[in-house]
């Protein structure tokens, strides 16, 4: 677990990661939603047929929904390598991971091909370059649906024309802590860009983590929507960073206080729920980066907040568990790894 | 008290849904919790009521029975069920109801024509015409900084995709 977010890349002390997501369809099938059992098959086996013509030293895992665990499933989504949405119809479903677990190709998920990068830090211009080549080569042996005028078609009109959702999951404490979290997201709808939770659209923000993505893929090249979408997340950046400073330099007590006592409940609890464990993990992270909590690395606290996820906690103990035995075991797992 | 889903467990899970004033209790286990309502809390406003309403509205004025009900031959998704749904049934669905998406796609990007990339194979004309279009850019930009030779070079290229297109 956690390769993809191995080594450091550019503002880590406010951007987790960097996502690139392309949404593929093939000509002549239905899209997943309304496909028989032996079209999903037929269609999984043909983009099979053309991984198989990838270079040899690139390796992919092929996993099928309907071979994991429900909680398997689920601790592939706390992972962040597949979404939500293709765990719905297991048996339609599946995906390929690249061995650095950086890329992964969702096959039937709500349209026929997902191709997901996904990169440490800030990092748009690999992520979409790595994503553009992986798409150019499942091109250069599968027929994609594509309009002249729509561009590459979807199952949903929302991502039709480049297919292309650009996401920066960014951690901002300090901006929810002073309410300008409401404020920042209806500025974010107005430019064309939304807000989102953990795993994606629908979900929660828990840990002050915000997934930024571009709204519109229709009318804008591919780039233009990158660039844009950079800009802003380095507003952002910046924002959180002011007021970071702010209230070092106007609250240093509240906010050392509010720090070491997460710290204090992380290292000596018994119990914790994952929506407190991932609070006090947030205010780890913004101590870090603050300076004022030195012996930690930012990796080592997005490891522990996906390693204390439900279904990670789950399978961890390779048994069912109560609420109250995993309670207890993920306090342990945090005290094991916050000294 | 059991899981109401898999009638196994014990319901470790209790919460009240309330939609449309109809109250209903809910009792579920951890395991059925995170695999059936785990991702299911706080969604975003529904995409499809959304997509309805706004149809519905582009519609406004023409007699119902005008529009009529088309199906898609492909995957015998009819209209009105795209309204419903928001979703495509397949690729052909764009064409069959192509006359009603202009104006839908317009409201959700601001714009209703793809300028982005393209696929190679299979689509040669519109991949010189972008190719055409990026030199174009290009060009400006290099007869701006008076780099004359350089932009002489992009000149023929240009001119050579254009007769390559029959122009």
């Amino acid at each position: 677990m956690g390769k993809w977010f191995e080594g450091t890349g550019l503002e880590e002390d406010v951007v987790v990661s960097t996502r690139i997501r392309i949404a593929r369809n093939l000509k002549n099938y239905r899209f997943p939603q309304r496909m028989s059992i032996d079209e999903s098959e037929k269609l999984t086996q043909e983009v099979l047929n053309a991984m198989k013509k990838l270079p040899r030293d690139v390796n992919y895992k092929f996993i099928r929904i309907n071979s994991l665990s429900s909680t398997d499933r689920v601790v592939m989504i706390e992972e962040h390598f597949i979404s939500p949405g293709l765990i719905k119809k297991p048996d339609h479903s599946s995906f390929l991971l690249r061995e650095d677990e950086r890329v992964t190709i969702m096959i039937n998920e709500e349209d026929h091909l997902r191709i997901q990068v996904l990169l440490p830090n800030l990092n748009f211009e690999a992520g979409w370059k790595l994503s553009s080549e992986i798409d150019d080569f499942l091109e250069s042996h599968l027929s994609y649906a594509f309009d002249e005028d729509f561009g590459y078609l979807t199952a949903c009109p929302t991502n039709v024309g480049t297919g292309l959702r650009a996401s920066a999951m960014v951690h901002i404490p300090a901006l929810a802590m002073t309410g300008h979290i409401d404020d920042f997201i209806k500025g974010l709808t107005k430019i064309g860009l939304t807000a989102r939770g953990l795993y994606g659209e629908g979900t929660k923000a828990i840990g002050d983590l915000y997934q930024i993505s571009n709204q519109m893929t229709l009318g804008e090249r591919e780039e233009e929507i990158i660039n844009k979408l950079k800009n802003v997340i380095y507003q952002i950046i910046n924002n959180e960073r002011d007021v970071r400073n702010n209230l070092l330099g106007k609250r240093k007590n509240e906010i050392e206080d509010k720090i070491f006592r997460s710290l204090g409940l992380l290292k000596y609890s018994r119990r914790m729920s994952s929506t407190e464990a991932m609070k006090h993990l947030s205010n780890i992270r913004l101590g870090r980066a603050m300076g004022l909590i030195k012996d930690i690395d930012f990796n080592d606290i997005i490891k522990l907040m996906i390693q204390v996820q439900p279904a990670n906690i789950q399978r961890t103990a390779n048994r069912q568990l109560s609420q109250e035995e995993r309670d207890a075991i993920r306090a342990k797992i945090i005290r094991d790894n916050i000294n | 008290m059991l899981c109401q889903i898999c009638n196994k467990n014990k319901a470790t899970v209790h919460y009240t849904k309330i939609v449309n004033g109809e109250v209903e209790k809910i009792h579920l286990c951890d395991e059925c919790y995170m695999t059936h309502y785990h991702f299911d809390f706080d969604t975003a406003f529904p995409f499809h009521k959304l997509l309805s309403g706004l149809l519905d509205s582009m519609h406004e004025g023409y007699p119902k029975d005008k529009i009529g009900d088309i199906v898609c031959p492909f995957c015998n998704l009819s209209y009105s069920e795209f309204k419903q749904t928001g979703k495509f049934g397949c690729s052909q669905c764009y064409e069959v109801f192509k006359s009603n998406l202009v104006s839908l796609l317009r409201s959700i990007h601001g714009h209703n024509k793809h300028i982005g990339k393209v696929p190679k194979r299979g689509n040669k004309r519109i991949a010189k015409e972008r190719e055409i279009e990026r030199l174009r850019m290009e060009l400006e930009k290099l007869v701006a900084r008076e780099a004359f030779e350089e932009a002489a070079i992009l000149r023929d290229e240009i001119k050579r995709l254009e007769e390559e297109l029959g122009r």
